[in-house]
């Protein structure tokens, strides 16, 4: 059995590594303990602050502390954050220029029974719309703790997203995380699957089954959506010719999206085949079982690199 | 009697926030004079009487802070700031136009704003967050927002109205400027938010209420609010939508329309011969 954890677990540790900095400061809604920032809640009492279910009066508050130099952590669901908060998230963090690090657990499919209100899908591409915001989706607990670090390092307002279910651990302590890089998790030269968070691992499952099949897949890992790693995108894009993205959001405006402009931006323009979640909502539903019915497992991935490398033989 | 020239200055000052308003709104040809024109007593008690700050020295740590929630009072918010030497009153011209320091609404881009507003409900819990971080700190200063009645109707504020009362922060003054009307219309023809002094003090605040026109009660109102420790403070500015100006007094229309060069010419007239 390979070795897995929560990406959220990884959220609880970093916050732990980063609280010697008395400003470091953390707030939730109501939620500490599923986003796991009651970890730093329960050794740093009086630098937590409970805000209760109020999530733009928490993002607000946030804001405010951070205008006199502290710097604040804001957790809750993915979901009520993003949402609940989207208007305070654009002036008082982003057009305020606040250093504020918001945190949103439990998104995409992979929150499961819940059902569609709390599977977050529309985040990556709220998040990424307003100006001076930093987004990162981390692709397993120890990534998740070293992104912690990194956001703690930046001056800015940033967005992180976390989900619910263990994951495979990709990571070793060894890993440098830098807002900005992307990582090659696995090498290959026929295609290259650019993927965030719970779906590196399902493209990792995905290589490996075209492997089998004499298809040689790279998976890159997109932790950073914003500033995306185009030097390394192009690199594999040039390379390879076939370009996959593979999400657990909406079709509309994520990762596939912003790797779609980084590549028109470029003298190197390619289609490119996108695995996320189809321009609907979903339901309640095991993760694996909602990843299979709306397009966002293994063989959903195995076909889009099929389709990609079809397309390129189209172009010869 | 120190107390009464003060107030006069006091007073005076006012009229040129009033004048200044105007001119830059029809400079401008867009803003918000009645809103501007109603919390010109407020703002200048604040800002020549009540807080501490150092216009040579922005980040000066012992600096009450301050957050003008009702964001789109910005002409007033400008000529009391450029009055106090925030900046150069001449800057005042640049008022929306563009590559200004003086936007719209209040932003951060104008020396000594420390938050952006002009999405109404969101300053209250800012001003909270100031107040945290004034207590995590141990520091002395207090934080004052000022808030529009119409303002009151976002389901926000009453959450930080919740929030500063939890965190006891009796560092952070509300002022409401209770002047009656919205856009469209009277705030209880629209969406009552009456009885006010009731909704905060069930909230654990301390509210204080006045005649936001009177210096002297305003003055009076800011010494007890600084002494009354352990929950946070309001003070209910009771005042008038557009006052100074006859023809604006209390006409919800002049929330957001700009004076044209014969009506400026009226309205200055008013405030100097008042």
């Amino acid at each position: 059995m390979e070795k897995a954890a929560a990406i959220r677990d990884g959220y609880g540790k970093g916050l732990l590594k980063i609280a010697e900095d008395a400003d470091v400061v953390v707030l939730d809604a109501d939620l500490q303990d599923s986003t796991r920032s009651l970890q730093f809640g329960e050794k740093y009492p009086e630098r937590f602050f409970t805000m209760g279910i109020s999530e733009a009066d928490m993002v607000c508050a946030a804001a405010g502390l951070a205008s006199q130099g502290k710097k604040p952590f804001a957790s809750s669901f993915a979901c009520f954050l993003v949402r609940r908060a989207f208007d305070q998230i654009f002036v008082s963090v982003c057009y305020s220029k606040m250093n504020v690090k918001l945190v949103g657990s439990h998104a995409g499919l992979a929150t499961g029974e819940d059902g569609p209100t709390a599977q977050e899908i529309t985040d990556i591409a709220c998040m990424r719309a307003l100006p001076n915001m930093v987004v990162l989706v981390p692709s397993d607990a120890i990534q998740t703790e070293k992104a912690v670090t990194a956001l703690y390092n930046h001056v800015g307002p940033a967005y992180m997203r976390m989900s619910r279910a263990p994951v495979p651990i990709l990571y070793d302590d060894s890993h440098v995380f830098e807002i900005g890089s992307g990582y090659v998790v696995r090498e290959g030269s026929d295609a290259a699957i650019f993927a965030c968070g719970t779906m590196v691992s399902e493209s990792l499952k995905a290589a490996s089954t075209l492997e089998s099949e004499g298809i040689k897949a790279a998976v890159i890992n997109m932790s950073s959506i914003k500033p995306l790693d185009k030097e390394l995108l192009l690199k594999h894009a040039r390379q390879t010719k076939a370009v996959v993205t593979a999400e657990d959001h909406s079709i509309i405006g994520g990762l596939g999206s912003a790797v779609e402009e980084a590549l028109n931006e470029s003298e190197f323009f390619l289609p490119v085949q996108k695995v996320a979640v189809k321009d609907t909502f979903a339901e309640s539903g095991k993760p694996e079982e909602l990843y299979r019915k709306y397009g966002l497992s293994e063989e959903h991935i195995v076909s889009a690199v099929k389709r990609a490398i079809g397309k390129k033989a189209l172009r010869h | 009697m120190q107390m009464e020239k003060s107030a006069d200055k006091l007073s005076m000052i006012a009229n040129e926030i009033r004048k200044q308003s105007l001119i830059m709104i029809n400079r401008a040809g867009s803003g918000h004079p009645g809103g501007s024109l109603s919390c010109a007593e407020i703002l200048s008690v604040l800002f020549f009487y009540q807080m501490r700050y150092d216009t040579r020295n922005l980040k000066w740590d012992g600096r009450d802070r301050f957050v003008m929630s009702k964001g789109h009072a910005t002409p007033g918010l400008y000529a009391a700031m450029a009055e106090a030497g925030f900046f150069p009153r001449e800057e005042l011209v640049t008022y929306r136009q563009l590559n200004s320091r003086l936007q719209g609404h209040a932003s951060i881009y104008t020396p000594g704003v420390e938050i952006c507003t002009g999405s109404l409900g969101q300053g209250l819990s800012v001003g909270n967050g100031m107040a945290l971080a004034g207590k995590l700190d141990s520091k002395a200063y207090n934080v004052y927002v000022i808030l529009g009645d119409g303002e009151l109707q976002e389901g926000q504020v009453w959450e930080a109205a919740k929030s500063a009362s939890h965190y006891k922060l009796d560092n952070v003054i509300a002022i409401v400027d209770r002047n009656g009307l919205q856009q469209n219309g009277p705030t209880e023809k629209l969406m009552g938010i009456e009885p006010l002094t009731d909704k905060f003090e069930a909230f654990g605040w301390h509210a204080i209420e006045i005649d936001g026109h009177n210096v002297r009660e305003l003055m009076n109102a800011f010494d007890l609010a600084v002494k009354i420790r352990g929950k946070p403070k309001v003070i209910i500015a009771k005042t008038i939508k557009g006052k100074g100006v006859s023809f604006m007094e209390g006409v919800s229309s002049w929330h957001g329309k700009a004076p044209n060069a014969e009506q400026l010419k009226l309205a200055l007239a008013e405030i100097e011969a008042d």
